[in-house]
Formats: C-alpha cells, structure tokens, sequence
C-alpha cells in the first residue's frame, strides 16, 4: 500500500474525512519503519561519536604502550673500581669501561654497554664511590630486555639476567640530556629548553601586540575603510597555514635581516606572528563581552576613554584574553612546520644558552626522532610525545580552569 | 656592556624619572593653589616616556648602522689593505674575524682574520661606548625637558593618552604588515623562479621532478599538478570522506540526542583531537596506520601498496578534522531558529526526519562553509604529509599508491643544502604562494557563503 493510500479518503465517506486508522496493520509497519530509521540515524551518531573517541584512545594508547618504556633504562653491572681511577682523560676512561666490560661480559662485552657508559664510570670516580657501577646498556640489550631483539642480543641479555647483572631504572638521561646519536644516551632537555626560550619570545611580542590590537579594534577604530583592511587582515592571518608562516620567517627574518639560524629568536618572532591573530579575535570576543553599561558608568564619572578601558574594561576581559592566550600559546607549542623553514631542524647536541644560540623544538624534536633508522629511537619519540602531550593537556586543562572560575555572566 | 644590559639601564632610568616626576606633581596638589589638571601618576608616566622613547628608538637605529660602521673602520685600518678583493672571500674573512672578536669562534682559520680581530673588537667596543653615551644623554635631555614641562596646569594626561592611542594604533598595523610581509616574501621569491621556469609550465606541467641546473627549452620537471593533484586527493578527498561523515554524525548526536551530561564530558574529548599536535599524528600515521593499511591491502590482494600510502596520510588528517567540522556544523545546527524544528516536530515528524529533511537543509550553507574552511586547512596541513606520504609525485588516484603534496615538496626543497638562489628552493616559495592564494580564495568563499546564510535568518 502506497503512502498516498492511507490519507486518501475512503470511497465510502463522501465529504467527511476519515480520522487515520493508527491500529491499521500497515499504519503499524509504517510507524515501525520511521521509529526504526529513527533508532538507526540515532546509533549512527553514537557510533560517529564513539569511533572519534575511540581514534582518539587509540592515538594515546598506542603512544603510551611505547613511550612508557622510554622513561626506563636498562642497566648492567661493571666490575670497575672507581676509587682508583682518579681524573682520566675521556678516551682513558673508555679504555677502562670498555676493558672492565670485556673483562667480566667476553670479547663482545664491549657492544653490551652503551657508547656513553664511561660517564657513568667519570661520576663515580668524581665521587671515590667503591665497587661495582651501573652503567647504561647498550641499546640492543636494552631492547631485548624490553620487547624483543637479535637472537645473539636476546642470549646475552638472558644470560646476564641469570648471573643478575642487569637492572631496570628510571631513565634521568632522557629528562636532562640532549639530542645524541646514541639512542641510550638521548634527552629532551634541549629540545625543552628551547621550546621555553621560543615560547618566552613568542609570549613576550605577540601578548601585547595581539591585546593592544583587540582594544584598538573593538574600542577605538573608526568604522573605515582601513579598519576593514586591518580585520581583514588578523582573520585571514588566522587561517593561514603555518608552513606560510616559515616561508615567511626564513624570507624576511633569516635572508633579509640576517638573524641567526635556528635560533629561538627567529622562532619565537615567526610564532608570535602566527599566534598574534588567535589572541587577538579571542581579545576582541572577551572585551565585547563586557557590557555596555561598565563604559556607560565610567564615562559618566569623569573617566577619559583610555581611563574607560585601562581602567574597568581591561581588567574584566582579561580572564577571557589569558584564556585564548593560553590555548594561541598551545598551538605555538605543538607546531613543527614553522621551525622547520627557519633552520631548527638541525642536530644540537646541547641546550642553548640564549636566545640567539642554535636550539631545536620539542615537536621537532619529535620529528627528527621519528626519522631516525635504530630502533631505540622509537620509544624515544613516544616518550616524547608524551611529554608534549601532558603539557599541551596541562596547559589547555590552566584555559578551562580560568574560564570557568572568572566567567562571569552579566 | 651589551643591549640587554643598556635596555634595562634605560628602563632604570624611566623608573627614576616616574618615581621623581610623581613627587614633583604631588607637591602641587600639596601646595594648594590651582587644581593640577592631571594625576600625579601621569606627570610621572609622561616623563618616564620622555626619558625612555628617545633613547630606546635611538638605540634601535644605532644597533642597525653599528656594523655598517665598525666594518668601514676596520677596512679603513692599514691592517686591511692585505685583505682578498674578492668580494666574497672579503665577506667571508671579515665574518671570520668578526666571530673571533665576539668570541663565538674560538680560534681562526686565516692568520688574517686572528689580525683582524683586535681591531673588530675595538672598533665595536669605541662605537659600544659612543652609542651608550649618547642614550644617556638622550634619556637625560628627554627627562629633563619634560620634568621642567610639569606645572599644575599642564595636561599631562592628554599627552599620556595621545601617545596610548599611537601605541595602540600601531600595535593593530602589524597584522596589515605581516600580510604584506608574506605576500611580498612570497611574490618577490616566485618572482625569480618565475624568470627561471615559466609560470605556464609551472602551473599546467604534469612531471614533477625539480632538476638543480635548468636547461633552457626542455621539461625541467617543475609542473606543479602531480603536487596539487596529491594535494587534493590526501586533504579533500580523503581526508573529507572520513572528517565530513563522522565529524556532522557527532555534531547531530551531540546536539540533538545526547544527554547534558554526556555533552558537557563529550565535547571537550572530541576538541582534545583538535589539540594534539600535528606531528604526532604524522608519527601516528607513520607508525601505525599506515603499516596497517599496507598490511590489509597487501592482504586482500594489492600487492602494490605502498607504505607511504595516500590513505594513510587522508585518514589521519580526517581524524584530525573532525573536531573542526563537528564544531562548524555545531554552530550552524544551533543557528537554525528553533521555530523550525519544533513546527517539524509538532507535525509529527521524528527526530531523525526533522534533523534530515528540516535542520540539514537549513544549516546547510554553514555546514558547506565549515567544509570548505576544513579543506583549507587540510591542504596546509604540513607534518602529517611530511612524515606519513611518500615524494613521490605519481599522478594517480589509487588511494594505496604514494603521491606527494604541496607542503611536502616545500619542506623538501627547503631543508636540503641548497643554495638560496637554487631553482628548487625558489620554487619552494612559488609553491607557498600557490598555497597561501588557494587557502585564502578558499576562506573567502567559506565565510561568505556562511555570511549570506546567517543574514537569511537574522
């Protein structure tokens, strides 16, 4: 039975319409139908929903399942006695470590200890410590100790394990340390300290450039045609894709000022331009938000207009204006492709000093790991990740914080 | 004595001028007698300005002719007559010597240049000298001509507030500035390319294979459409296919179903995908999705499938997009007078049929909008790309083979050792402003089709 069928009216009514029969069998099977369809679109975006989440999940536990084991170090048990050694040069003292390694582990018990083992020998001997010394495992082993390896690196590994030579320890190495070659010997310190730097700088000009640009916006600029222009312009920048922003930096910053490569500086003055226009709309958005009648208010006692802004406007956006300066900040934090272009994809091998010293970012960092062929790399890179992602959480957790405490509905 | 330390000295200076100035203006409120114009805070900030202006913008243009300076003296010394006339040599020994002197060199590869040193750093230090003493003199002379200004009735504050507005002003000029600054960066870099390779081969070319030395009247591989084509096939083919469904199911779910409570925690989750950064979706998508992909392609029989699949890469950077789309069409759903839907409602239509044949169609034009914002930004997105599709440039629409993109290329070009004046890293820029051209026409479109519906209802 067609649709039409149903509301026709019956032959029999002559003019008097019949009220529809909802007990009818095919009115039934019809209101089956859309509650059916109704169910399923419902299902349909609950698992839209879910599956985003899912990815979601997915991304994060994939990250931690191999980050988490980047944060440990598997040490070995060296034989040496550091109270004798006294101040050696570097290469004696890898004589000593690779020599003590040989002496207790075989011939190749030299490739069972990290390339940087002998440091951890230095430091003992600095302290006149006695006995035997833990020193970092060579990357093989340390593998095998945590996944899977060579077979040759998997037997050395059981075997030391039986004589009880080898320990698991929370990796300090990969919290204060540099980029290296040596996966065992990595950190993100640098990449950190770098970030830092770039995010002071980047702070430091796109702040007060985006708030003074949002008040002037929303409280002084004449309705005009450059006015237009000037917002024409933030809501483009807004959408400009980062890579843009590179171009930009190594164009003007690097080739026409002659800044320094791969220097904080130029980094943080490409991010702020590209954080500028996020601070800037979520300025204007807090400073609309405060009501009509504070200004009226002011005005009306005597407050000059900058009086009127700097005064009582200014203080109640500002909770509104941290917020997006936060979240802006965020973006800036986790964006590789901007670095990219400017030279901060070289490999430094210690922090920097300043702000105008070679540096690397934590999310280029990331990226260069990524890259990287030994294998020891890869939960180095998710370790990483990690770090990034707790602080990019922590930071947008600081935005939702201050919103909800210092919103105010007028 | 270096910059920073000058600058703080400086702003030391403003602080001793507020601090004094401000005694001075409440000594005429003290004083009786006329009543002061202004606050004393704002004789204090007036005089602190002219203590600090002149000699900060003076300081800024020393810093900027100094080297000029130090250069020409130190080629003036009879030191320098032994000096390379080649210029580039020139260049480069005076750099090295340069190095030496600031000390970020620790020892020298020409015995000129270790000559040339001590005479780099005395001229430095003597223009050091000159450039600090001239500062001071300007912030006194500055302070002082405003300190001696302040009276009851002087307007300070109108003065204070001029100065404000300027700063103001200014402040919101620098968006216009950076605009020009990318277009002319953009333009000028094309430009050279352009006088290289012809714009028609560039843009309409379909081999991609850039060559380091050109060779006049044959294909040096520089036609962008293999580029552009992997473009569009990864951002908004792919990657819209998995953002545009799962992105305006959950919108509708969020907004039309689910309950308050399961919104309020829902949302902030999905936004959290917005947040992760984009090169840990590139390692995500190198690292695990497209191992899998390959895996289940090779296992349902094409044996052609690359690692670096095109896939890969679309189906993370939809995961990526999904917040944006779900946010857009969000707005657009709630912008839909509620009038609308509860006349739908009311004529018995379920929920499902008023979202599909009522709210759908009316927030149309802004879920289009949110659409084409998305796909602009999926064709700049850069990391993903980078680290999870090939180099490739194939022409194909086999979503298993690699092709390359725009971003991809750039990075490439521009992280190698070129020099700057290479072709290839100038078309690095041609292709940026390809780029930035498509991603603003494509905003422009979005926000007025947006535009146009908002009006239709307001």
């Amino acid at each position: 039975m067609t649709d039409r069928a149903l509301y026709a009216p019956a032959p029999s009514a002559g003019i008097e319409r019949q009220p529809t029969d909802w007990t009818s069998a095919a009115m039934q099977r019809r209101i089956r139908r859309r509650y059916g369809a109704e169910r399923r679109f419902k299902l349909l975006g609950l698992l839209a929903i879910l599956a985003s989440v899912a990815v979601l999940l997915f991304l994060l536990a994939t990250m931690i399942g191999n980050g988490a084991r980047g944060f440990t170090q598997t040490e070995i048990r060296l034989p040496v006695n550091a109270a004798s050694i006294g101040n050696a040069a570097p290469a004696a003292l890898q004589k000593i470590t690779n020599d003590a390694a040989i002496a207790a582990f075989g011939d190749d018990g030299e490739k069972l200890i990290s390339e940087g083992a002998w440091l951890a020998v230095r430091n003992a001997a600095a302290e006149r410590r006695a006995g035997d010394i833990w020193v970092p495992a060579s990357v093989d082993i340390d593998l095998a100790a945590k996944s899977d390896a060579s077979a040759a690196a998997e037997a050395a590994y059981a075997r030391m394990q039986a004589a009880g030579n080898v320990r698991t320890s929370f990796n300090t190495t990969f919290l204060t340390g540099s980029d290296a070659t040596d996966p065992s010997l990595v950190g993100i310190w640098g990449a950190v300290k770098g970030s830092l730097l770039t995010m002071l700088v980047t702070l430091l000009l796109a702040f007060p450039i985006g708030v003074c640009s949002a008040i002037y916006l929303e409280e002084y600029a004449p309705r005009n045609r450059w006015t237009d222009l000037i917002e024409v312009s933030i809501n483009n920048l807004a959408a400009v894709p980062s890579i843009i922003f590179g171009l930009l930096g190594l164009a003007v910053f690097l080739n026409f000022l002659g800044m320094p490569r791969s220097a904080p500086l130029v980094g943080g003055l490409t991010l702020a331009l590209m954080t500028m226009p996020v601070i800037v709309i979520a300025g204007r958005n807090a400073i609309k938000a405060v009501p009509p009648s504070i200004r009226d208010a002011a005005l009306g006692i005597g407050a000059s207009r900058v009086q009127v802004v700097f005064h009582h406007v200014l203080p109640l956006a500002l909770p509104g204006i941290m917020t997006g300066t936060i979240i802006g900040m965020s973006r800036a934090l986790g964006e590789t492709a901007p670095a990219l272009m400017i030279g901060m994809r070289a490999f430094i091998a210690a922090p920097p000093g300043g702000v105008d010293d070679p540096a690397t970012l934590l999310p280029v960092q990331i990226f260069l790991w990524s890259d990287e062929v030994s294998r020891g790399f890869v939960e180095k890179t998710s370790a990483a990740i990690i770090v990034l992602l707790v602080v990019l959480l922590a930071m947008n957790a600081l935005a939702i914080y201050l919103r909800n405490k210092f919103e105010r509905s007028w | 004595m270096n910059g920073f330390a000058i600058f703080i000295l400086v702003i030391g200076l403003g602080l001793v001028a507020w601090v004094s100035a401000r005694v001075k203006a409440a000594r005429f409120v003290a004083a009786g007698g006329t009543r002061p114009h202004s606050l004393p805070t704002y004789h204090g900030v007036y005089v602190a300005m002219w203590t600090i202006l002149p000699a900060m913008i003076f300081l800024i243009v020393w810093s900027l002719v100094v080297p000029g300076l130090v250069t020409q003296s130190v080629v003036a010394d009879p030191l320098a007559a032994t000096l390379p006339h080649e210029p580039l040599e020139r260049l480069a020994m005076l750099a090295e010597a340069r190095a030496l002197a600031e000390g970020s060199l620790a020892a020298a590869f020409n015995p000129l240049a270790a000559q040339l040193a001590p005479l780099y750093e005395r001229a430095q230090n003597h223009y050091d000298m000159a450039g600090l003493a001239l500062a001071l003199i300007l912030a006194f002379a500055g302070g002082a001509y405003a300190y001696s200004r302040l009276k009851p009735d002087f307007r300070a504050r109108t003065r204070v507030e001029r100065v404000t507005m300027i700063a103001l002003l200014v402040a919101s000029l620098i968006a216009i500035v950076t605009t020009i600054g990318i277009v002319a960066s953009l333009l000028f870099e094309s430009l050279r390319f352009f006088a290289m390779v012809s714009p028609i081969d560039f843009l309409f070319g379909l081999k991609w294979s850039p060559q380091d030395t050109l060779v006049a009247g044959e294909d040096n591989g520089f036609g962008m459409v293999p580029l552009f084509w992997g473009t569009i096939f990864i951002g908004a083919i792919i990657a819209m296919i998995v953002a545009i469904p799962l992105g305006l199911m959950s919108a509708i779910y969020l907004t039309q179903y689910a309950r308050p409570a399961v919104r309020r925690w829902m949302k902030p989750i999905l936004e959290v995908l917005a947040g992760v950064p984009t090169v840990v979706y590139g390692y995500f998508a190198a690292l695990t999705v497209a191992p899998a992909i390959r895996d289940a392609a090779v296992a349902i029989g094409i044996s052609s499938a690359s690692t670096e699949s095109a896939l890969a890469a679309g189906v993370v950077m939809g995961v990526m997009i999904i917040p944006f789309v779900s946010s857009m069409a969000d707005d657009s759903i709630a912008a839909v007078p509620a009038s609308m839907r509860d006349g739908s409602l009311a004529m018995g239509a379920t929920q499902s049929e008023t979202i599909r044949k009522v709210l759908l169609p009316a927030a149309l034009p802004g879920v289009v909008g949110g659409v084409l914002l998305a796909v602009s930004r999926a064709i700049g997105e850069t990391m993903i790309v980078v680290m999870a599709a090939g180099l490739a440039a194939n022409l194909t629409a086999n979503p298993f083979a690699s092709v390359t993109t725009v971003t991809t290329q750039i990075v490439q070009m521009l992280t190698g050792d070129q020099e700057f004046d290479s072709p290839k890293t100038l078309a690095a820029f041609a292709l940026g402003l390809v780029l930035f051209v498509v991603t603003l026409l494509l905003n422009i479109v979005a926000l007025r089709v947006v535009k146009k519906y908002r009006e239709a209802y307001d």
